[in-house]
């Protein structure tokens, strides 16, 4: 053997080392980072999210429920369940185990902090969307109710987590299914009618007159103090605020905005010499990006119209507002567009 | 701030109420700034023809610098104007005000703070609504503004007349049409920032309330509150705008008083050119802190009932009023025949058949011009600087009987390193970075980007990235400070990280020397010029390659999480103004660059002629440490000179070759060979370079492995401070620094065993 194979081999036996010190899946450096006490907290945390979310249902979480939702064996749950116990932050009722008001108060700050780290990793950080709620898992045990204070306050307070999911408020009050009466929509809002209010009984034969039901998907479209007008199922409805504030409605989620868009086009289907306007610009398109957008004119009611297509398919220019503007596909996907037209060339 | 605020001093023999100042006595000042009593700041979109304006108020000569801490480039110029002398501030071209990009928030910054005398916005008449976004925003800020419509030739081309009158109606706030270009209206633009500077003109903005419905009825709710705390304040309904938008930086000046203290020390400036009086106003900031809080709580409170939408809202409100007045003050008049020019250029470079050739065949000549132009003036500045001067100056050290280590250090070290510096680096940079700002400034350059993004997006990259590579192959630390039109910061890492991967002017001498020596000889005599010439071709391929390869495992590695956005605006193509281009090319790009290589081949120079020439025990620094590097160079299919001299010659590249040859001949110990220790030189044979390199024990191996790591290593130490300039960053510089290097460590030591195992 001569040195250069023995030098080889030494180099991949290094390689080998490296890869198992530093591997994300079995990597010693990995195995190192979180200790025992981390792990506890970890554990509880954990178990306090999921008690809470079976309070949120009406129902009561189980020590079976508990075992199975976080992996682990029953003796270990017991011994969970008896530190919350110590902790008060759980009480057991008959077989059923209930969080107390302060373990109520310490399973909305993690949920504060997790959602405040979505919406900071949606508005902020270039993450794939498919990485924000595994990152957030992680990262909720380890933001202090003072970090995510200031995080929230760097966020502009938001309401709501990129998934339309409301985020508790510092003071630990959570919007419950954030259902609000329709009054309080601003213009260009999406909603889902919730309840319709059926007293007064004049009221409630207006709206039914109006063809008002549960489940109907409205948008606002315009708003005074005298009326409101909404778009429902292809018509322009107008109310009176009284009557309106016998509605309750919940806001769509940007996932179910998703939905609603799909059965729209999008910019990229344009082709040549054709023209349209822009209807939406996706809530998946975010932060600066959306902000570009804007800013370079691609807004709802603006003509668009087909340029040309890159050399190699990356990109495709569009001429907006006289001036042109290269987007890329995915960017393009995230552009409702209607009333698609031939241009005369 | 003090020295702005200071600035606003009413000069000792000037007079506020003076009649008309007229601008036939425009003295340009140029960098000459030393006195002003006005500051202008310049406003408008890119690609608006900004930096003509700045150059037809101030004359070519700029001062250029960097905004405070920041990468943006900030450019300041001063001109006279009757008896008055002003200060020029070119601020960053955006789209926009929202303070949502760093160039966003210098701009508002400088007119919200550092209380300009007067903003002029320039506004492409060609694309006036998606100017007047901006313009708009600047006059809900101030309403000390001048509009300079500009292109109006090109708009007239384009069939467009803007009526300049009904616009400054429109906008409640001077318009003056110019064509920059030629200087056209330019008199009367001055003629009218004197005005409005002098508070002969007051401004009377378009503040029209953009938004309706709820979230009027909120601004309105907040204004009123900003209103009742602070009555001095001139914008309260934009400051209710900003708290509701979330805008930290506001609220923050509200809560420490800056915001209030500004809106006093401009009536009180104001105060001091109407009358001399000044009066005691310190009563008003008292009650600043408390007021403050209270403000931003309620629009804390506010900005929770405000729910989802505001910003979206906001933009669309001010674009509704963009269009109107556009639609309004536009008057079309059928002609479109330069649109269909432009649309006709477009469709030909980019373009199945001819779109690959015309590129190749533009950016070919640039690198050939560079090439074949730069080859004369390096032999004459070597002649100059190397074969003359250095001589000369031994003898002058005689003359002053210098002691020999002094004129060795002096004249052997520092100067020769220097000088070789700039006799190589000088002459190339000073024809390529004009060349390819000419291209960038007529609009070809956005469509190279256009054309490849499609490559540079699978790879995680920006196809603006084509332009900084290219740059690259210039001047590495050209190409990571031309990686500011990324906007982006994920894609600008990436592309400020791999641009080292750039064969730069100063490697592909040592390429083609080692190239010619040893491959090309490898091939009969008439084919030996193609093969060398072919070897270093496909280094710089392999260098794209790994250009690629390193920008997709960044984007999918370290750089993941960081913010990614795309834009890129295809302007109209227009021809470049020649000579400015050229002068300020050179003055901005080379200049700067040669100057930081000089700076650090100075200590360069020295280190290397003090490692030849102090001995201890018996043999020089350098003989020590060579023998010391001979165990890891062999490894790597190098050697212990080869990886002293990459040492050695960490400020340029330039110097890599004088530097092997000075080593090679010190430590083998040819005779007659060589200038002395520690003088690096050349020499005009290639068998004589040949001669010296195998006494050396150089082999082919040797050869191949020195033209790969000169590929992957280092980037010199100029760009890697280019690169601290450029990011503020320890952790980005050091990767960038390390990784190439480290990449070239890999690859020569699995080439050299590879290699190992078949020879």
């Amino acid at each position: 053997m001569n040195s250069a194979m023995f030098n080889l081999i030494i180099f991949v036996v290094l390689c080998a080392l490296t890869y198992v010190i530093f591997s994300r899946r079995f990597g010693i450096m990995n195995a190192l980072r979180g200790t025992r006490k981390d792990a506890q907290k970890v554990r509880l945390e954990d178990a306090l999210k999921h008690m809470f979310a079976h309070d949120e249902q009406d129902s009561s979480a189980t020590l079976t429920s508990l075992t199975d939702a976080l992996r682990i064996t029953s003796t270990q749950s017991l011994a969970l369940v008896e530190r919350m116990q110590q902790s008060r932050l759980v009480k057991a009722l008959d077989g059923r185990i209930v969080l107390t008001d302060e373990g109520r108060r310490y399973a909305l700050q993690i949920i504060r902090a997790h959602r405040l780290w979505e919406r900071y990793l949606a508005d902020e950080t270039g993450v794939d969307p498919v990485e924000w709620h595994v990152l957030a898992e992680r990262r909720e045990h380890a933001l202090s109710p003072e970090e995510a204070d200031a995080l929230s306050d760097r966020l502009g307070n938001p309401r709501f987590d990129p998934h339309g999911d409301p985020i508790p408020t510092d003071a630990g009050e959570i919007l419950k299914d954030n259902v609000a009466p329709l009054t309080q929509l601003s213009v260009g809002d999406n909603a889902r009618v919730a309840h319709v209010e059926d007293e007064p009984e004049a009221v409630y034969a207006q709206l039914v007159a109006l063809g008002i039901h549960p489940g109907m998907e409205l948008r606002v479209e315009a708003k005074s103090d005298e009326r409101i007008i909404i778009e429902a199922e292809g018509r322009n409805l107008i109310l009176a605020p009284l009557v309106a504030g016998n509605v309750s409605v919940k806001w769509l989620t940007e996932r179910e905005l998703e939905v609603e868009d799909q059965a729209r086009e999008t910019l990229n289907v344009l082709r040549k010499e054709e023209s349209a306007v822009v209807s939406k610009l996706s809530s998946a398109c975010r932060g600066l990006e959306r902000r570009r957008l804007m800013d370079l004119g691609i807004l709802p009611g603006t003509k668009i119209e087909y340029d040309r297509r890159g050399l190699t398919g990356g990109l495709t220019s569009y001429r907006v507002r006289g001036t042109v503007i290269a987007l890329r596909e995915e960017q393009a996907e995230m552009i409702s567009i209607q009333n698609r037209e031939k241009v005369a060339s | 701030m003090s020295e702005i605020v200071a600035a606003v001093e009413h000069s000792p023999d000037g007079c506020a109420a003076c009649p008309m100042h007229h601008s036939g006595n425009l003295v340009k000042l140029g960098v000459d700034m030393t006195r002003y009593d006005f500051v202008v700041a310049l406003a408008g979109n890119p690609n608006t023809g900004k930096s003509t304006v700045f150059n037809a108020i101030t004359g070519l000569r700029q001062h250029t610098g960097n905004w405070p801490g920041k990468t943006v480039t900030r450019a300041e110029g001063a001109f006279g104007l009757g008896d008055y002398r002003y200060k020029l501030v070119d601020l960053p071209g955006t789209y926009s005000l929202a303070a949502a990009a760093l160039d966003e928030e210098i701009a508002r910054n400088f007119i919200l703070f550092g209380q300009p005398d007067v903003t002029v916005v320039v506004v492409d008449a060609n694309h006036l609504e998606r100017n007047l976004n901006l313009t708009l925003q600047v006059l809900e800020i101030t309403d000390r503004v001048v509009i300079c419509l500009n292109l109006i030739d090109e708009a007239e081309r384009h069939g467009k007349v803007v009526d300049e009158r009904s616009l400054a109606k429109s906008l409640g706030v001077p318009v003056v049409s110019t064509v920059a270009r030629t200087g056209d209206g330019i008199p009367r633009l001055l003629d009218t920032i004197a005005k409005v500077a002098t508070g002969e003109i007051v401004g009377n903005p378009n503040r029209v309330q953009k938004l309706k419905g709820r979230f009027a009825q909120v601004v309105a709710d907040l204004k009123r509150q900003i209103k009742a705390e602070f009555p001095s304040l001139s914008n309260p309904e934009w400051v209710a705008v900003r708290l509701l938008d979330g805008d930290r930086k506001i609220e923050e000046s509200i809560l420490n008083g800056e915001l209030l203290e500004l809106a006093t020390q401009s009536d009180q400036a104001q105060e001091a050119l109407d009358s001399t009086s000044v009066q005691d106003r310190s009563d008003s900031a008292q009650p600043t802190g408390q007021a403050g809080e209270r403000i931003v709580s309620a629009a804390k409170a506010l900005r929770w009932d405000l729910g989802t939408g505001f910003q979206d809202r906001l933009t669309e409100g001010i674009y509704t009023e963009a269009a109107k007045i556009a639609d309004k003050n536009t008057t079309m008049n059928g002609k479109t025949k330069r649109i269909n020019i432009d649309r006709t250029i477009d469709a030909m470079v980019t373009s199945k058949w001819l779109g690959f050739p015309i590129m190749l065949g533009l950016l070919t000549a640039v690198f050939w011009l560079t090439i074949a132009g730069a080859n004369a003036p390096s032999a004459m500045l070597a002649t100059l600087l190397i074969d003359t001067f250095h001589p000369m100056l031994h003898s002058f050290g005689n003359m002053l009987n210098f002691p020999w280590w002094l004129s060795g250090f002096l004249f052997d070290g520092i100067y020769l390193a220097t000088a070789w510096v700039i006799a190589v680096m000088l002459p190339p940079m000073a024809i390529f970075f004009p060349l390819f700002t000419l291209l960038e400034d007529a609009g070809y350059l956005s469509r190279v980007s256009f054309n490849l993004d499609g490559l540079f997006k699978k790879s995680g990259a920006h196809g603006k990235q084509a332009l900084t590579m290219s740059m690259g192959f210039g001047c590495n630390a050209a190409g990571v400070v031309a990686t500011r039109i990324i906007d982006s910061k994920r894609e600008r890492l990436i592309a400020i990280i791999t641009n080292n991967f750039s064969l730069c002017n100063g490697r592909w001498p040592t390429q083609i020397l080692i190239a010619t020596i040893f491959i090309g000889t490898l091939a009969p005599a008439h084919l030996a010029g193609l093969v060398s010439a072919a070897a270093v071709v496909s280094i710089a391929v392999l260098g794209i390659a790994f250009t690629f390869v390193t920008s997709w495992a960044l984007s999918r590695t370290v750089l993941r999480g960081e913010l990614s956005s795309f834009s890129l605006e295809l302007p109209p193509y227009r021809p470049p103004r020649f000579w400015q281009t050229i002068y300020t090319s050179i003055i901005d790009r080379t200049l700067i660059v040669l100057w930081r290589a000089v700076l650090f081949a100075v200590p360069a120079g020295a280190l290397i002629w003090l490692m030849g020439n102090i001995v201890v025990g018996g043999a020089s620094l350098s003989a020590h440490t060579v023998g010391f590097l001979d165990g890891p160079g062999l490894l790597l299919g190098l050697n212990g000179v080869i990886l002293l001299a990459y040492i050695l010659a960490i400020p340029a590249n330039e110097i890599v070759v004088p530097t092997l040859l000075m080593l090679t001949v010190s430590t083998v110990g040819i005779a007659g060979a060589g200038e002395g220790a520690g003088v690096m030189f050349e020499l005009d044979s290639l068998a004589g370079t040949e001669d010296i390199f195998r006494a050396g024990g150089w082999t082919l191996l040797t050869a191949v492995n020195l033209m790969l790591f000169s590929l992957l290593h280092n980037p010199c130490s100029t760009t890697i401070y280019t690169i601290w300039k450029e990011t503020r960053s320890a952790k980005w510089t050091t990767l960038a620094s390390l990784l190439p290097v480290a990449m070239g460590f890999l690859v020569c030591f699995l080439v050299a065993q590879v290699w190992g195992l078949f020879a």
